[in-house]
């Protein structure tokens, strides 16, 4: 078993606004080994982002906030680093491909420059002529012609601006990749590209991923491990074959399955799960998927179910047999 | 790009064309006749009339009119109907003044304006922030004539740092273009910060900030450059500003500008003078905006420049 | 989301919300009370002092400084310095809203036409604004004064000419986004007449932006008037005007700076607290704008 690059131990996360204290990460824990491609499946709004970013150091300043919990990626204390080291980790070894292409480029500089700017922070010591060889290799891997980086990013379509975000993050060659949302905003067959490109460029370089996603389909073709988070808390995780098994799965993953169309089995209704999810200005003593919950039990209200099982790990008292916490 | 420089110029000549004829129409329907006013009420009605064929008035106002503007295009703007001056040669001896005081005054606002600006953005929440932003709201509701008299009674007449008036020299100029600039830099401070604010909350910052950027860089590679886009667009308003302004503070510190022209003119209902300046500061102004826009252009490549 | 935030700015919910992040901005609420306070001492001036102080000379009381008697002091012809300034509060607030209203209405028919016809229309009636945005709006007041002759209705002509092409521009924008609404759609499909529609749906709900242009317009014109007044081309001496009465004493301030920080410091703080409801009213109506 190879050594783990990134572990996150119980991390708490809030957000002050005006108005409230939105809880956004109420006790993340995980692990992720070298070379690993990690799918972390949930809803809109259940802390995936504010994750990620927690692991960049790049919560909004002053609103977001780290209230407990530690992240260590490669022996680096991530939350002790101060604002000279973490510059050295972001985009050299942990970079981030972000949801909306259209957004996260820079509009008035060529996507050649962007690009560039990756090297010019972290290589200092490369030549001019490296680095733009370096850029023009990576351009051709993502598919786009190398003569097109001296355009500026409102020339590109959607999709195209998604490699370009790939190459960005890729280009320093991180060990790390964060990959929030990068197909949710292109249309679906664009979507497969980029997919498989990722897939590809992943292989390739050997990095380790975390892929945010609320499409089971793309975790299931894509990672080998999968963690399911629901209100800020990761409900359940294991490998993909053993929770696209469908045996012994959390009763909000069960809904997220019922919700997606399945072409093997014999044609039924959707099932959507019911109501909204818990509002995280006001989170339940308990487990907070309790309002939804088909197989809610008295129990489930008042407390906290610890993780359930060895490997295939569930945070519910259904699965309680399987014995303690593991 | 040519095409769009001469599409604008052309442009500007139906504005020119609107704001003379609207001048020159609503002062026919004015009552009372200019050469009575002239001459003034006791005056022999041989004389009246003699001044009235002297200045043309007898013909139909839209005849004057397209005489006065054959005459423009030849670059002859008329003579002062009370003291026979030629209004472009007055013009042209009075602008050096009004130049160098609005220039003084931009040059003042854009200096502090913008660095201030970014700062108190830079800094969002922080003591200084406050301090600037507040100081801003004064000098906004502040009236320059008032900021004027007042520097003056403090500064020329009680310390005597300054001349009080005229436009002798640099020195004479260093409180009339602070009075100026007021309105101005306070607007270029609250537009940069908001401009600034806008920007450094937009996704492509935190894509820098990702890649490993540090502040300093972020703010002067990412947020700067499009965060002065707007503050650009709007040199062509605060250029509009400066010239208000400068009418009172001419006024205030009797310096012989293009302004003090104007407030005269308007006293006595000179109307070629009027007319005059009012001609030469719209197309002024329209160059300034088209100028604006083609840099605006040249900094931000989404914008084209359609002909 | 987007649609229904928009367009239900006429809405009870809506505009409760908007009165609600209004009462939390401090400085926009001090503003208002401030300038409520003021409009209503000048309204009520004829309590505290009768109108004969404004004009009443006195060679004996020249140039008192600030007592009992005379809160702000006499001027050089021993006028009393604080009736004039409230019975000028009520020329220079008076003034200033008559203009904003007048260049309102022609504002808001203008721009409304155009942003709804749009094509033609809109053409013709935004490049005839233009005319008047060309030239900066102090000299364009000036140049039609010196056409009208001076006067206070004639200024406050020439001020509304002035300002008028702001509410056109503004309308017009904000209708624009709003047009293509399906409500609209919907009121043409039942029927309704342009002009219903114009003035029964668009312009309520575009509203919004152009309550904030004429806030901060209200205050510029103050200024404008005040301008005016002090060069001598505007309300003219001795009626009490604000810019009137500092130009009056100009020449005394040197020796006597009561005359000249009195009537200034009520010009800067209505502009003052005009602006901070403007700006609390923008904040209000588009949190997105708050920083």
């Amino acid at each position: 078993m190879s050594e783990s690059l990134l572990t996150i131990k119980d991390l708490h996360v809030q957000y002050n606004t005006d108005e409230a204290v939105v809880h956004a990460l109420n006790g993340i824990n995980l692990t992720l080994k070298k070379g690993e491609a990690l799918g972390l499946v949930g809803e809109t709004g259940a802390g995936k982002t504010t994750m990620a970013l927690s692991i960049l150091q790049l919560l909004p300043a002053k609103v977001g906030e780290i209230t407990k919990g530690n992240i260590h990626y490669d022996n680096t204390d991530i939350l002790a680093a101060d604002n000279h080291n973490m510059r050295k980790i972001r985009g050299a070894k942990i970079a981030m491909i972000f949801q909306d292409p259209m957004s996260s480029l820079n509009p008035i500089l060529t996507v050649g420059d962007q690009i560039h700017e990756v090297l010019e922070l972290h290589f200092p010591e490369m030549s001019r002529e490296e680095k733009d060889q370096r850029v023009d290799d990576i351009l051709g891997l993502v598919g786009i012609q190398k003569s097109r980086k001296n355009e500026y990013p409102h020339q590109f379509s959607g999709g195209m601006k998604q490699r370009i975000g790939i190459a960005m993050a890729l280009v320093a060659e991180p060990e790390l990749l964060l990959a929030d949302e990068p197909t949710t905003a292109l249309d679906v067959t664009i979507q497969a590209q980029i997919l498989q490109l990722m897939q590809e460029l992943q292989k390739k370089f050997n990095t380790s991923m975390i892929f945010i996603t609320h499409d089971l389909g793309v975790v299931a073709e894509f990672c080998e491990n999968v963690s399911v988070v629901y209100a800020g808390e990761i409900i359940e995780t294991g490998s993909v074959e053993e929770v696209f098994a469908r045996k012994r799965n959390h009763p909000y993953t069960v809904g997220l399955f019922n919700s997606i169309p399945d072409l093997t089995t014999e044609a039924k209704r959707l099932i959507p799960i019911p109501g909204f999810m818990t509002d995280p200005t006001n989170l339940p003593v308990g487990c907070k998927f309790v309002e939804r919950c088909p197989n809610c039990m008295e129990k489930c209200k008042v407390q906290l179910p610890p993780m359930f099982g060895a490997g295939h790990k569930i945070k519910c008292f259904l699965y309680e047999d399987r014995g303690g916490n593991a | 790009m040519l095409k769009y420089v001469a599409k604008r110029g052309l442009m500007l000549i139906p504005v020119v064309i609107g704001i003379t004829l609207f001048i020159y129409v609503i002062m026919s329907l004015a009552p009372g006749d200019p050469a009575t006013l002239i001459l003034g009420p006791d005056a022999p009605y041989e004389a009246v009339l003699a001044k009235r064929a002297e200045l043309g008035l007898n013909d139909p106002v839209l005849m004057r009119y397209v005489k006065y503007m054959a005459g423009v295009l030849q670059g002859d703007f008329g003579s002062s109907w009370y003291n026979g001056f030629n209004v472009l040669t007055e013009f042209a001896s009075r602008l050096p003044n009004t130049l160098t005081l609005g220039l003084m005054s931009m040059a003042i606002s854009v200096v502090v304006g913008i660095p201030l600006g970014i700062l108190a953005a830079v800094r969002q929440n922080s003591m200084l922030d406050y301090t600037t932003l507040v100081l801003a709201m004064l000098f906004a509701s502040i009236p320059a004539f008032w900021f004027g008299l007042m520097a003056q009674v403090i500064f020329c007449l009680t310390l005597g740092w300054f001349p009080a008036t005229g436009a002798e020299s640099l020195k004479h100029f260093v409180l009339p273009a602070l009075t100026l600039c007021t309105g101005s830099l306070a607007a270029q401070v609250r537009l940069t910060r908001t401009s600034m604010l806008e920007v450094i909350k937009l996704d492509y910052v935190r894509t820098a900030r990702s890649k490993g950027a540090s502040e300093q860089r972020i703010i002067g590679k990412h947020v700067l450059r499009n965060g002065m886009l707007p503050v650009a667009t709007r040199i062509g308003t605060s250029l509009a500003n400066i010239i208000s302004g400068a009418i009172v503070t001419e006024s205030v510190f009797s310096i012989p500008g293009v302004a003090s022209l104007l407030i005269n003119a308007v006293k006595i209902r000179d109307v070629p003078v009027v007319m005059g300046v009012i001609v030469v500061i719209a197309v002024f102004v329209g160059v300034v905006n088209l100028l604006v826009d083609l840099t605006y252009a040249l900094i931000d490549p989404r914008v084209k420049l359609e002909g | 989301m987007k649609y229904k935030n928009k367009s239900n700015l006429t809405n009870k919910s809506q505009l409760g919300l908007i009165a609600f992040r209004f009462s939390k901005n401090k400085l926009a609420m001090v503003g208002l009370a401030a300038i409520l306070l003021l409009i209503l001492m000048c309204l009520t001036a004829p309590l505290f002092i009768s109108y004969d102080q404004v004009y009443k000379q006195s060679m004996a009381n020249r140039f008192i400084t600030p007592c009992a008697e005379h809160p702000f002091g006499t001027d050089q012809y021993g006028r009393d310095l604080f009736a004039r300034v409230l019975y000028g509060g009520r020329i220079s607030l008076l003034s200033g809203l008559v203009v904003v209203a007048s260049a309102m209405v022609v504002g808001l028919t203008l721009g409304g036409a155009a942003g709804y016809f749009g094509g033609k229309v809109d053409n013709i009636i935004m490049r005839f604004c233009d005319i008047f945005m060309a030239v900066p709006r102090m000299l364009l007041s000036m140049a039609v004064v010196s056409a009208l002759g001076q006067g206070t209705f004639k200024m406050l002509i020439a001020l509304a000419v002035a300002e008028f092409p702001n509410y056109a521009r503004t309308v017009r924008a904000s209708i624009m986004t709003l047009r293509n609404q399906e409500y609209v759609e919907a009121a043409k499909c039942c029927g309704t007449s342009s002009a219903r529609i114009i003035f029964k749906h668009l312009i309520p709900n575009g509203m919004g932006p152009v309550i904030v242009s004429a806030t901060l317009g209200l205050g510029t014109t103050i200024l404008a008037i005040a301008s005016l007044g002090f060069l001598g081309i505007g309300v003219a001496s001795p009626t009490p005007e604000w810019g009137t009465i500092l130009s009056e004493n100009r020449t005394n301030i040197r020796h006597f700076p009561h005359l000249g920080l009195v009537p200034g410091i009520f010009i800067a703080i209505s502009v003052m607290c005009l602006n901070f409801v403007g700006d609390g009213l923008r904040d209000a109506l588009d949190p997105r704008t708050k920083n």
